[in-house]
């Protein structure tokens, strides 16, 4: 079954990683993917810009457009993988992995997939990893 | 949890709010800096052991509070006479820490600490050493490093600086609407003077000074954080983003100033450029132009051009017609003038700085672009004059080398 792990954080706290804490923490996550990757269990892997990048569009009769993220958290959603797991408690390990490789404050919301669409981006269009 | 590497940036992100609020209950500068300390003591004493609190900034700021209380009492006991009045002031404080976090008072605390760093009479300097002590928590020992003096000058500067405010007035009632906006525009300026201390450094110095425009960017972001909806705040974030992101690209290997349109683009960086672009984007919404939007709209123009031939003049032109009528320079106009020679020529951008040769006599860029201009309009003699007057004005070595440049240029 495929899992969304989506990774909530204080954005101050991460954004004031300093750039050693910062290259040794995405040396580790980058570790746990790969053995993700060679197990063929790792899908799309996307960080987000800060939450002060954001814009909503509130639905409705007359739509909105509002300025930041959707609520208002002291965690905010800062990024996300998809992950094949065997099971919740599969998954779970898979997030325990990464919560090793990057301790501290935070969480990951551990949430099944019900469709998951293949990219149809052209290469040239992805933002730099 | 053996690894507490996190700690480190939990406290330096949480240090705003905590730092704001103690000086808020203290009204001194020092107290508050002193009861933070302690709070972040026993944070790395307890959190490896306890986890991370689930909000770490109200920890730090009931531990901190409680840690100076009896200080005070302390310090209250030693002496013959109690200072009643000390103690009751600070009894008074004392109501619900959660309601006190989630109302408005956090925004005002934060934008109170950064506004007392920007005390008029402290020269400009001191005031972004200031901010980097106080508000960003770097040592003197960093300060000192980014700013090319001693520790121990750097010290003396910021405990006067500290005294300079200290017999102030700092005004702790919460602002209006039109004085926060106020506070606002003061603060905003002096981050951009901080950024621009570290990115108008030059190559030998880019380094050292690099820290002046990385902390900027952690100033304005904090800023952003606490006025989301401002178009200007976005504004001014997009711009030091966007000009960040081409650091790698400024100098090349001899420490040579490397203009725009000769940088190498695949140096810049795209997760700054892609996040100054949402932020300018966003701020245009607003339709409430301001002088950082404008100068955040040009460099995005740089940022999206893929080579400096696909640079769009035209509307960078269109633009800074638009900064000339929102904030008015001569320097503005220069700036101008160089679009207007891509779009119209070098005889109308000549045409255009001419006036502004008496009140930029002795800026170093006038007489390089005019020496420019006249290289491209074919009148050798008067541009290596041109060119001569801005070396003798150059503030730097590798301004200079650059003009010297042109000059070898001018004599083959």
């Amino acid at each position: 079954m495929l899992y969304a792990i989506l990774c909530y954080n204080s954005e101050e706290a991460v954004g004031s990683w300093s750039k050693e804490y910062h290259d040794q923490t995405m040396a580790r996550l980058h570790t746990v993917q790969d053995k993700l990757a060679k197990q063929g269990r790792l899908g799309p892997v996307a960080r987000l810009l800060p939450t002060t990048a954001a814009t909503t569009l509130r639905k409705g009769r007359e739509e909105m457009v509002i300025d930041g993220p959707f609520a208002e958290t002291k965690e905010q959603l800062l990024g996300f993988y998809i992950v094949d797991c065997a099971s919740l408690e599969a998954a779970i390990d898979t997030a325990k992995d990464l919560a090793k490789a990057n301790p501290g404050t935070g969480s990951y919301e551990i949430r099944p997939v019900a469709e998951l669409h293949a990219s149809r981006l052209p290469d040239a269009k992805k933002p730099a990893a | 949890m053996t690894d507490i590497g996190w700690i480190d940036p939990v406290l330096v992100s949480a240090r705003p709010q905590v730092m704001g609020a103690l000086l808020r209950y203290f009204r001194d500068l020092d107290t508050a800096e002193e009861a933070f300390q302690e709070a972040c003591l026993r944070a790395v004493k307890t959190w490896p052991q306890n986890g991370p609190p689930r909000h770490a900034a109200a920890w730090l700021i009931m531990v901190g509070r409680n840690a100076a209380m009896d200080d005070v009492r302390r310090r209250a006991r030693q002496t013959t006479l109690p200072d009643e009045a000390v103690l009751s002031d600070l009894d008074d404080v004392e109501t619900p820490m959660a309601e006190r976090l989630d109302g408005e008072h956090y925004k005002d605390d934060i934008l109170r600490l950064l506004l007392i760093c920007c005390h008029p009479d402290l020269p400009a300097t001191q005031q972004i050493a200031l901010a980097l002590r106080v508000v960003c928590g770097l040592s003197v020992k960093q300060i000192a490093r980014a700013f090319l003096v001693g520790e121990a000058a750097m010290e003396q500067r910021i405990t006067r600086a500290k005294a300079r405010i200290a017999g102030g007035d700092i005004a702790f009632e919460t602002p209006g609407a039109v004085e926060r906006a106020e506070r606002l525009a003061v603060v905003a300026a002096m981050i951009y003077l901080t950024f621009n201390e570290g990115y108008s450094a030059s190559a030998g110095e880019a380094e050292a000074r690099k820290p002046l425009a990385e902390e900027a960017i952690w100033l304005v972001r904090l800023l952003l954080r606490l006025f989301p909806t401002e178009p200007e705040i976005m504004g001014l974030t997009a711009l030091m983003l966007l000009q960040q992101a081409r650091a790698k690209a400024r100098f090349d290997r001899d420490g040579n100033v490397v203009l725009l349109e000769d940088q190498d683009r695949s140096l810049w960086s795209l997760p700054r450029i892609a996040e100054g672009l949402a932020l300018i984007d966003k701020a245009m919404r607003h339709r409430n132009p301001g002088p950082y939007q404008v100068q955040a709209a040009i460099a995005a123009l740089h940022a999206r051009a893929k080579r400096a031939e696909d640079t769009d003049w035209v509307q960078i032109d269109l633009l800074y017609a638009n900064l000339e009528r929102l904030q008015p320079s001569p320097v503005v106009t220069l700036n101008r003038a160089v679009a207007v020679s891509k779009v119209k020529g070098p005889e109308a951008a000549l045409e255009m700085i001419e006036p502004l040769a008496g009140r930029l006599e002795s800026y170093f860029y006038f007489h390089g672009v005019k020496g420019a201009l006249l290289q491209q309009l074919a009148r050798p003699e008067e541009a290596r004059a041109a060119f001569g007057r801005a070396i003798s004005l150059a503030n730097t070595a590798a301004e200079a080398a650059h003009i010297r440049q042109h000059l070898d240029r001018l004599t083959r």
